[in-house]
């Protein structure tokens, strides 16, 4: 089993995403709440690394905090998948832990 | 009591909902609308991302502030200015912004811009130009 | 204190205003106005009907000299002065009118 890991902060503010990517072991998720989920957006600064983290993680977004803040999920990285919050709890149940990157 | 106007600027750099900086300056903002001042608003960084349009809290339980926005008008506040580079590095274009106006009664109620998008070379010479800068 | 309307009780805050907006109902804006002795008019639903318009348009209550040229545009000159607009809200139009209205105090009101 293998971990979940959250991040809330906003790429562009804090490197709290870019420190999980790098830590996450390949087969672990990541899901992005918060202001995090713009860390999910197509076409940003940032894009590119998470991007490339793809190949070895599977990446979620909460749904209804990227509706919150105005984007649709066809605004997202292809390959991100959106969960609601029984998702998450979903997530957190099948992963062996979580761990929150604030 | 006539004092000189100032210039007020308030300085928009965190994304809405996340924090309450947003809010908070918002709330302030309409506060100090109330004396008269010359009053701008900057949205760099995260903070572009108050201006997005479309948002839909119902999901998070928290109040969707984002049509407050259209009421600045309204409260006088003409000149909103939002930095291009900020739009470029989150892949965002005015499209993807509200479209807020003010009514200049002058000309019968006429609809005006009050978005302008500016360099941060741009911005870095309004900020030169504030004799007060509210940082958010 | 809570107030009570056609046998219903509403939630207020200390100052009197309605705790949850989306439980106001017309039967609010006259028992609080009974309060105050005063008989509402269409005059006076015009103003709490277009300020409810404008909280489920913008999310606020507005500032009163925001809700006087406000009213100006929409029911003209005669009707967006302050005048007009206290001789009908003897407590300030923005505060009285706004709690009627079932709204919160407004932003920058002290």
């Amino acid at each position: 089993m293998s971990t979940l890991h959250t991040v809330n902060k906003s790429p562009f503010e804090k490197d709290s995403l870019g420190t999980c990517l790098d830590f996450a072991g390949s087969g672990a998720s990541v899901l992005l709440i918060e202001d995090a989920v713009y860390g999910g957006l197509a076409g940003t600064r940032i894009a590119p690394r998470v991007k490339a983290a793809l190949d070895s993680v599977k990446i979620y977004v909460l749904g209804p905090d990227l509706a919150a803040r105005g984007f649709a999920e066809e605004r997202l990285i292809p390959g991100i998948s959106v969960v609601d919050y029984a998702g998450f709890v979903d997530l957190a149940a099948e992963h062996a832990k979580v761990q929150a990157w604030l | 009591m006539s004092e000189p106007i100032k210039k007020f600027l308030y300085l928009n750099r965190r994304a809405p909902y996340g924090t309450i900086y947003a809010w908070e300056s918002l709330e302030v903002v309409l506060i100090g609308a109330a004396f008269d001042q010359d009053v701008s608003l900057a949205f760099v960084e995260d903070g572009v991302y108050q201006l997005t349009k479309g948002q839909d809290t119902a999901g998070i339980g928290m109040k969707n502030f984002s049509p407050t926005y259209a009421a600045l008008g309204d409260y006088e506040v003409k000149k909103i200015f939002v930095e291009q580079e900020s739009m470029t590095a989150r892949g965002l274009s005015l499209d993807d912004l509200q479209h807020l106006t003010w009514e200049d009664e002058d000309e019968d109620y006429a609809e005006k811009d009050s978005i302008q998008v500016v360099s941060r070379a741009e911005l870095a010479a309004l900020m030169e130009d504030a004799d007060v800068v509210f940082s958010f | 204190m809570p107030i009570e309307v056609n046998g219903k009780s509403f939630e207020t805050d200390e100052e009197g205003y309605l705790a949850n907006i989306n439980d106001w109902e017309p039967g609010v804006a006259s028992v609080m106005a009974k309060e105050d002795d005063l008989e509402l008019t269409d005059e006076h639903w015009d103003i709490i009907n277009f300020l409810r318009e404008y909280y489920e348009e913008y999310q606020i209550a507005p500032a009163v000299r925001v809700l006087t040229k406000a009213v100006g545009k929409k029911m003209g000159k005669d009707k967006g002065n302050s005048k007009y607009l206290y001789g009908l809200f003897p407590y300030g139009p923005a505060k009285q009118a706004c709690r009627y209205a079932g709204l919160p105090k407004p932003t920058g009101c002290v």
